[in-house]
């Protein structure tokens, strides 16, 4: 980006002289010449009354950037099932679009949805747009993004929020490239500054640092959300309509097929979606110990977790590990069990409500981000809390 | 067949820990490591070696040092490295980087596959990937934990995993994948590959050598922009119970129920 100063139309006149702020223009040989020392801050544009000073880039999309309005968001669902972050989704675009007193809209993409659709009206959504193909029924990288652009094209929201799910994470930046914008990945918080814009705020460096981002020269300004972090909440009342779109064929080819969807087997596996998880690491010493985890998880109806060195192990397999190099999970309670907190571990679970850790060792890294910290042999503590369980349960059903 | 291969270096994270005083990044001592999901890219490139005789090319972008890391990729048996350094590359988003690894690999052209690790572990952003396929106009598949090449080169058969399990999916090449742990664990540097990585010339590519303006790279190229810096908030309440085990466990289940926790 840089000022122009179109030599034929300049006169030499020297008014964009006066106004600059930077002293960054001087008159040589009867022709505005500008210096290094400009900010761009575009004072001198408005200034010549020859129209003989532009800033390409800048002016032209400040201009372009009024045309696109309204909040929107992917509502991702799979199996036919709205997935839970797209509620999430709505109640925090609802939030951003009364900010800006704007509508709210969604886009679901599936086949024989138009009832499912209505359910994101009830957590706030104005319009949703439909679109329902057989094509679209499961997740496919190049058709999602296809679409999607297409949409982002014809109808030019300002802002677009989606799950950072593994969906949203793989075609969110395709379309993010495909429009020109910019994209901020799992955000945690988002809000409308006074500058108007939206104030994206993530983690960085494993959630030790928190980065605040802006996307001034892009449209829509793109950003995908951490799922169970942000409420969903339905408005009862809420009034919008379903708009059922039709898409040209050509954007629902695609260079990949899928051949086969593998479900994981072990439930306790399911850790993105589970609201208990038991984790068990180093700490467990061999893998028949893991039984023990697995009691407490099946008593309380959770997931089993484990930490890279338990993995790597061979204790237990890695669909179950939690971290950087396995899953991220954020449940109500999150209990590490014989897990010293390596970093890496941290990143993965930290975003949990509650956080309890049991560890032999005191001087242990998980007991700084533990809620609730146990001191103790899990030999001893874990088959105590099983008990302990045991005997009220039973207790209630007296 | 080639293969490119593209790497991040990022600072050690391992030795990172929070100083729970002050809750920020502990930092001193941290060295710069080659991004540990991009030793799992170059392991399933060099596993295509291997299998077919593909050649690798392996490039990052990033200052004058990062060529540590091609040469850490050279020791590993990838055939050619290329450093993309230029001051005007600094300050880059997701954007502007897979717009300069985008031209880099146009220039590398004719390529059959791009390898990329999941994500860098410096953002966690996973999104170079992606949007570099797109500017390339390539499909991009995410999250690979196998992949196998059919029909003479032609096509791969792929699995990836999802959120709640895994698929497995057929890809026309050229494409673009971003691999994870499964793909199988880095190999150990062989002598002679080690010998090679420390004389090999690595060629730097500049804005001007891949047709790039300026303007159009680095932090001036990027849409996204950082406004504030800050420490996240601390955590709760950090209360450590006390008493025997059976004590601890009613205090602990007590203190779940109270929390309405689901299964307590």
């Amino acid at each position: 980006m840089k000022v122009i100063i179109d030599k034929n139309e300049c006169t030499g006149c020297g008014s964009c002289v006066e106004v600059c702020p930077v002293e960054a223009i001087n008159v040589v040989d009867e022709k505005a010449v500008v210096s290094d020392e400009c900010t761009l801050c575009g004072m001198c544009v408005d200034s010549c009354e020859f129209e003989a000073i532009s800033m390409p880039e800048l002016t032209s999309k400040e201009e372009d950037l009024s045309l696109y309005q309204g909040v929107w968001f992917f509502a991702e669902q799979r199996g036919g099932e709205i997935h839970p972050i797209s509620y999430e989704l709505a109640s925090t675009g609802r939030r951003l679009a009364d900010k800006l007193e704007v509508e709210l809209c969604g886009v679901l993409f599936g086949h024989g949805m138009e009832e499912a659709a209505k359910e994101l009206i009830r957590y706030g959504t104005d319009r949703v747009f439909y679109v329902g193909r057989e094509e679209l029924e499961h997740f496919n990288e190049e058709r999602y993004a296809n679409v999607l652009t297409y949409l982002i094209e014809n109808y030019k929201p300002e802002i677009f929020l989606a799950g950072a799910t593994a969906i949203g994470r793989t075609f969110i930046p395709r379309v993010a490239a495909s429009v020109k914008t910019g994209l901020t990945a799992d955000c945690t918080g988002l809000d409308i500054g006074e500058d108007g814009l939206l104030h994206q705020t993530r983690p960085a460096f494993g959630g030790n640092v928190m980065a605040t981002i802006i996307c001034p020269h892009g449209r829509p300004q793109m950003a995908t959300v951490r799922h169970k972090v942000m409420a969903a909440c339905e408005i009862v009342d809420h009034q919008g309509v379903v708009e059922k779109i039709d898409v040209p064929e050509e954007l629902l080819e695609s260079r990949s097929e899928l051949l086969e969807v593998i479900h994981e087997e072990d439930d306790t596996a399911q850790l993105t979606e589970a609201e208990v998880i038991i984790s068990g690491g180093r700490g467990l010493q061999k893998a028949e110990n893991f039984r023990l985890i697995e009691k407490l998880a099946k008593l309380v109806d959770g997931a089993v977790g484990a930490s890279r060195s338990a993995v790597d192990a061979g204790w237990i397999a890695a669909s179950h590990q939690v971290g950087q190099t396995g899953r991220t999970v954020a449940p109500t309670l999150y209990m590490a069990c014989g897990i010293s907190g390596a970093i890496q571990h941290i990143v993965g679970m930290q975003g949990s409500k509650i956080i309890v850790a049991v560890n032999k060792d005191p001087n242990a890294p998980i007991f700084d981000v533990a809620d609730y910290g146990i001191v103790a042999d899990l030999f001893e503590f874990v088959p105590a809390l099983i008990k302990e369980l045991e005997s009220s349960s039973t207790c209630e059903i007296d | 067949m080639h293969v490119v291969i593209c790497i991040k270096q990022v600072p050690d994270t391992k030795n990172v820990r929070i100083d729970p005083k002050t809750n920020t990044l502990v930092r001193q001592g941290v060295e710069s490591i080659t991004n540990p999901f991009d030793l799992y890219a170059i392991e399933a490139a060099l596993q295509l070696k291997d299998s077919t005789g593909a050649k690798t090319t392996v490039i990052t972008m990033g200052p004058p040092q990062a060529e540590e890391a091609l040469r850490q990729a050279l020791s590993l048996g990838v055939d050619d490295a290329v450093l993309l350094s230029d001051r005007s590359f600094a300050g880059a988003d997701t954007w502007a980087t897979s717009r300069t690894l985008a031209e880099a690999v146009r220039k590398l052209e004719p390529v059959d596959l791009i390898v990329c690790g999941k994500q860098a572990i410096d953002g966690d952003t996973a999104q170079v990937g992606p949007e570099m396929a797109t500017l390339l106009n390539l499909p991009c598949i995410t999250y690979v934990r196998k992949l196998d090449l059919e029909n003479g080169n032609e096509s791969m058969r792929i699995e990836r995993a999802t959120d709640t399990g895994y698929e497995v999916l057929r890809v026309k090449l050229p494409a673009v994948l971003t691999v994870i742990r499964e793909i199988g664990e880095p190999r150990i540097p062989g002598l002679r590959h080690k010998i090679r990585s420390k004389k090999q010339e690595i060629p730097v590519w500049g804005a001007a050598d891949l047709g790039l303006e300026p303007e159009e790279v680095g932090l001036q190229g990027s849409f996204t922009q950082v406004v504030k810096v800050f420490s996240p908030p601390p955590r709760g309440e950090r209360r450590l119970l006390s008493g025997s085990v059976e004590e601890m466990a009613k205090e602990l289940v007590r203190i779940l129920k109270s929390n309405n926790v689901p299964g307590f």
